[in-house]
């Protein structure tokens, strides 16, 4: 696409960028405590987030900037089979309601800040715990990843050349991240959010406007695939499993991370949970609409050299320039919430479950959110060299494996609120299974997200980390059923 | 009146509506049914505004499993 210089949206975009860098900053005053040097108070806010705070927190962490790119460049590549995020983020929330009241509850009687704490306090067996950790960082690492690559991909449609810009936004998201905890990207959230709204329902009434209607947008799309010769509007037969089981994994997966459980842990009761699991869906509804602008792309005529460009050359073609400039900065923020609430997540799984177990037991509150601050511009600077000295692909690579690992903690963190038959070891054993098993699966089907399984004649075709969860399952169920219990039951931590 | 009635609702001494709580929970498997079986919906007639049925159909899901949950939500006991 082309990359001339527009001064219009690149103004429209640094005044944005520099409204909600002051917000950042300005946010560590936000619902002041008396300090924030706790966890409790960098990490979690304050644990006080009520419905509305952590619907646009969530709202925010959980639709990525990469998602406003990445979804409808996938619709665009490929039609009907990109759209599983749909059933996926409807499906998550039953989910949520039924299941992360419970863990609220349990983290906010026994001040448990991250997933390991829960697992931790509820097996007291180290071993599990640091799994549950270490898989949570390096399955958040590349995530953070891939929010510079949308950040990228907007920076590129303003027509700035070289990684400075990418550089400058993020050391700027570090800083206030560092001084400001999660408050910061609360705060931000709002404008983010609001931003985001406004470019979508904008863009999903001109753009069809100007293109002749949504039947004629399908109609264009059709005729794309069917001129192609692969994908389509709707899904080839062979696609049904591995559409449902990617929308019923991730949907599994997607609570079991540190930023989203961050966005649970953070909120002030259960009720607030119950009541998002209800109001969070109209995130859905707005995804739903974005992954159409793949097929407005088709419709426009648009060619592009990445897939990922998609979206910034749809908005440059259909919209006027200033509004064009404000979609950029609605994505380029809808990036910064996100990489801020993962490196806090991150951040808090370091502190609590490495630094604290390990190095320093006798860490105090304060000495506790200042390992998190360090670790939190550690996991940045990662995230940074990644982007600038890997290929994107890496990054892509290591965030379906992310989504693989990050749902192997699922029988540890969750089982343990709704029955106690399985004992840590066995859990740790399912988790070691399913994580390499499944690693090992993706790695033989070149790092694909989808895994062939045949029994005999017949052969089914699923989302790689459901095999691998499935595993996980059998595999600690075998072995609780195998090692006989000790004779004097384990009890809970503190 | 009104008002005992509805303190007597929010401490959740009700026990009629505990028994009848547990089978709401059930309402929450309907939206797993109806978007994760893919066949019924993989079809582009009829259509709805221009939308193909896989499209129309999805994201009719979204309001619909939202009032689900909110049904559920309304028979439970907000003790928390």
């Amino acid at each position: 696409m082309a990359t001339e210089m527009d001064y219009v949206p690149l103004a429209v975009c640094v005044f944005f960028f520099a409204l909600v860098t002051i917000m950042g900053f300005v946010a560590a005053r936000w619902r002041v405590p008396e300090t924030l040097a706790s966890i409790d108070e960098w990490g979690l806010g304050g644990r006080q987030f009520g419905t509305w705070i952590t619907w646009f927190l969530v709202g925010g962490d959980f639709y990525t900037a990469y998602t406003v790119i990445a979804v409808p460049a996938l619709v665009y590549a490929v039609g009907a089979y990109g759209f599983f995020a749909l059933p996926y983020t409807i499906i998550v929330y039953p989910f949520v309601f039924a299941v992360m009241p419970i863990l609220w509850k349990v983290a906010a009687e026994r001040g448990y800040a991250t997933s390991a704490d829960v697992v931790h306090g509820t097996y007291n067996y180290r071993p599990l715990e640091l799994a549950v950790a270490v898989t949570g960082v390096i399955a958040t690492m590349p995530y953070i990843a891939l929010q510079l690559i949308g950040m990228a991909a907007v920076i590129k449609a303003l027509g700035l050349t070289g990684e400075i810009p990418l550089i400058v936004a993020f050391v700027i998201l570090a800083l206030y991240t560092y001084s400001s905890g999660l408050r910061a990207p609360a705060l931000i959230a709002f404008v983010k959010d609001i931003m985001i709204y406004i470019v979508v329902i904008a863009a999903v009434v001109i753009i069809p406007a100007k293109l002749g209607g949504y039947g004629a947008i399908f109609d264009a799309a059709d005729a794309a695939f069917k001129a192609k010769g692969s994908g389509g509007i709707t899904l080839a037969p062979a696609q049904f499993f591995p559409y449902a089981s990617l929308a019923l994994g991730s949907a599994l997966a997607a609570f079991m991370y540190p930023h989203t459980l961050t966005g649970i842990f953070a909120s002030r009761s259960g009720d607030t949970i119950r009541k998002n699991a209800i109001l969070l869906p109209a995130y859905t509804l707005l995804l739903g609409l974005i992954a159409l602008l793949g097929y407005m792309g088709i419709a426009a005529g648009l060619k592009v050299a990445s897939n990922n460009d998609i979206v910034p050359a749809l908005f440059k073609s259909q919209f006027p320039n200033w509004f064009a400039g404000f979609a950029y900065a609605a994505i380029g923020i809808g990036a910064l919430v996100p990489a801020a609430v993962m490196s806090i997540g991150a951040a808090n799984l370091f502190t609590r479950n490495f630094w604290k177990a390990y190095v320093n037991p006798q860490i105090d509150h304060a000495g506790e959110a200042q390992v998190a601050k360090i670790t939190s511009l550690v996991v940045k600077v990662g995230a940074l060299l990644v982007i600038l000295f890997l290929p994107t692909q890496f990054a892509l690579d290591l965030q379906l494996l992310g989504g693989l690992w990050i749902m192997q903690t699922l029988p540890a963190l969750i089982f343990g609120l709704f029955f106690n038959w399985f004992r840590a070891p066995a859990l740790l054993a399912g988790w070691a299974a399913g994580f390499l098993i499944g690693t090992w699966m993706a790695w033989t089907d070149g790092l694909k997200p989808l895994h062939t399984l045949a029994f005999g004649s017949t052969s089914v075709t699923l989302y790689v980390g459901l095999i691998a969860l499935a595993i996980n399952i059998i595999v600690a169920a075998l072995v609780n059923l195998v090692v006989p219990a000790p004779r004097v039951a384990p009890r809970p931590a503190e | 009146m009104q008002v005992y009635r509805g303190l007597y609702r929010m401490n959740g001494h009700n026990p009629k509506q505990t028994s009848r709580s547990s089978w709401l929970w059930l309402l929450l498997l309907i939206p797993y049914i109806g978007l994760l079986w893919v066949p019924f919906y993989n079809q582009v007639e009829p259509r709805l505004f221009g939308f193909p049925f896989f499209y129309w159909y999805q994201l009719m899901w979204v309001p619909i499993s939202a009032l689900l949950t909110w049904l559920v939500y309304r028979g439970l006991d907000h003790g928390d």
